[in-house]
């Protein structure tokens, strides 16, 4: 154990298994990170992905294998993990009634910092994330993107060595996502470890060092995000079919070209295919199908493929098609998750 | 070796522990009391509510409802106000503890290396604060109304300790089931279902005898009628101790099975 202190990775996991009842919610992971990267862990809502974050921060004990964080053991020795730990969870953990400051003040006392020092902690950490000018309103004024920063500002009271976020974005508006991005992207050059959970490719794709893709409590993919996109075999033809009726049409139009089956999502019109290293003829061909079915289509691009397609390529599904079955207020989520999509084929395609 | 030396460096002695549970509980605690001074609508519901049932029951129910007690029908309710006031503050205590939960705050809390007992035990000084000052604002409306202790200064103080205590025991309860359910509307739901029945059917507004016979047998034999007779006994006269020991008694049993309950939904809440 004294050369996984000083040499091993922030954070190994081994074999980990946990079941609620009948649901098996992880089935054996295997996790490695080395110290000062960034692990995304991406996945559809309900993969496992919330289970292993809580079994890493000593909130649940697993139900086989093991999980070291700084090479102390999360079930045997949980008081050390939680010295070299911070949590950011889905929503924001902060007290809404009291002020930014007092939230990360009493944060700072339950760490044992002086009250002086606990008070010069707030202040660093409210200048930092830009939450100086508001640090004596009540959080429950703040912005969403605010009250996620001030959640993000308290997971770091401690300055841990390893930093847990639980899908940090998710239902922040695009803008507040960019800005996250950013604090999150400083704080991992000042060379604290990272493990993100995210269902969105774009991020995975922006923030991680290594990406594993869990799905149904199971590793089904790790790498590299251009390693991940490697798996899928070359490029992708895309565009968009305005007139959903038509849909089918465009796919039967282009389904003898490229590799596999054309995927079509029915709510958007948004058709992809993947054409291996045929590039440009690919390209020309698809035009050439469409035009003689007399479909009508909009921003047809070329494209190197996008996490999107990878987990597409791994599951058999989209990442977001698991979610038709969660409650209302995950939507917001979805319409999130297919705007930043369209932005995306707005960016290669210009 | 060097694995159980470097563990045993690094982990604080008994009393550096002991010392940091009295801190983080402290903390808590005053986070706990701010965050009620900082919500009107709590202060509204902690203190005008039970202001708000003496003057009703005092003035409106007080003429049609004839009791024996020395003083009349103020000093016979006062004991059962306060003692309603204290059970019905712990619905804070539940709703709270859901809130946190569903929020994540106590995941957060968890996996910070503070003391494991001190969410709770700040959870229940702040709220057996809050319902000390309560019960004392309510003892002041009530000196306004013509109540009046009849029995000396330290059989009033041990009233408003038996009030406290019985607070407490009905906050470990209603702790327990903020953490084990989890849910903050039915968390509320549920405190409705068994707070309002057992203050009510007891012997905090009315006399018992004018209560139907088969009622009678349940409000006789259950706890909360015991502390109000008992507190009724410390404030007006009479003799204290046949419902004071089962008062304890009660009280002693609540704590020893809720307090381990609530704890144990604490290190197991997810």
């Amino acid at each position: 154990m004294a050369h996984s202190q000083s040499g091993g990775p922030a954070i190994l996991v081994e074999g980990l298994v946990k079941s609620f009842g009948e649901v098996r919610a992880l089935r054996g992971i295997d996790l490695s990170v080395p110290r000062g990267t960034v692990l995304g862990v991406l996945g559809p809502n309900g993969a496992g992905k919330t289970t292993a974050v809580r079994i890493l921060t000593t909130l649940l004990r697993p139900d086989g294998g093991r999980a070291l964080v700084e090479g102390r053991d999360v079930v045997r020795e949980a008081a050390a993990v939680r010295r070299s730990i911070g949590l950011a969870g889905q929503s924001a953990a902060i007290q809404l009634e009291l002020t930014g400051r007092e939230n990360l003040e009493i944060i700072g006392r339950l760490y044992h910092l002086s009250w002086p020092r606990a008070r010069s902690r707030a202040i660093e950490l409210l200048r930092q994330f830009e939450l100086t000018d508001a640090a004596d309103r009540a959080a429950k004024n703040f912005s969403g993107g605010m009250q996620r920063r001030l959640d993000l500002a308290a997971s770091l009271v401690g300055q841990p060595k390893v930093l847990f976020l639980d899908e940090p974005t998710t239902g922040l508006d695009p803008r507040s996502r960019l800005a996250m991005w950013d604090t999150i992207r400083s704080l991992v050059a000042g060379g604290t470890t990272l493990l993100l959970t995210t269902q969105y490719m774009d991020e995975a794709d922006e923030l991680a060092d290594q990406i594993v893709v869990i799905d149904h409590g199971e590793v089904i993919a790790a790498g590299t995000a251009e390693e991940l996109k490697g798996r899928v075999g070359g490029d992708i033809v895309e565009f968009t079919v305005p007139d959903r009726a038509r849909v089918g049409d465009a796919v039967a139009a282009i389904a003898t070209i490229g590799e596999g089956e054309p995927h079509a999502d029915a709510e958007t019109g948004v058709v992809s295919v993947g054409v291996g290293g045929q590039g440009s003829d690919a390209l020309i061909e698809v035009v050439r199908g469409l035009d003689k079915a007399d479909v009508q289509t909009h921003g047809l691009t070329l494209r190197r493929p996008s996490l999107d397609d990878v987990f597409l390529a791994l599951t058999g599904h989209a990442a977001e098609e698991e979610e038709a079955d969660q409650p209302a207020g995950r939507r917001g989520r979805r319409k999130a998750k297919s705007k930043a999509a369209d932005k995306e084929t707005a960016r290669t395609a210009s | 070796m060097t694995a159980i030396a470097v563990t045993d460096s690094s982990e604080p002695g008994l009393l550096t522990r002991a010392h940091w549970a009295v801190t983080d509980t402290l903390t808590i605690t005053r986070r706990n009391l701010l965050v009620w001074l900082r919500v009107p609508a709590y202060i509204m519901f902690t203190v005008i509510q039970p202001v708000m049932f003496v003057l009703l029951f005092r003035y409106v129910f007080g003429g049609a409802i004839r009791v024996p007690d020395k003083g009349g029908y103020v000093n016979f309710l006062m004991p059962g106000i306060i003692a309603q006031t204290a059970a019905f503050a712990t619905f804070g205590t539940a709703i709270a503890l859901a809130q946190e939960l569903q929020k994540g705050v106590i995941d957060r809390l968890r996996s910070m290396p503070m003391a494991r007992s001190a969410v709770l035990a700040g959870r229940l000084v702040a709220d057996t604060g809050r319902m000390l000052i309560t019960t004392l604002i309510v003892i002041g409306v009530g000196y306004a109304v013509g109540f009046r202790f009849e029995n000396g200064i330290v059989a009033a103080v041990a009233m408003v300790v038996l009030a406290t205590v019985f607070g407490l025991a009905v906050c470990c309860i209603s702790a327990y089931t903020g953490l084990a359910i989890g849910d903050e509307e039915s968390v509320q739901a549920f405190g409705m279902v068994w707070l309002f029945p057992i203050t009510f059917l007891s012997s905090a507004f009315v006399p018992i005898q004018s209560m139907p016979g088969w009622l009678q047998a349940f409000a006789r034999n259950q706890p909360v009628t015991y502390v109000i007779d008992a507190m009724r006994a410390l404030a007006g006269g009479g003799p204290v101790w046949p419902s004071l020991w089962k008062s304890i008694v009660w009280l002693a049993g609540i704590l020893i099975v809720f307090a381990p309950l609530a704890v144990r939904a604490y290190k197991r809440a997810s």
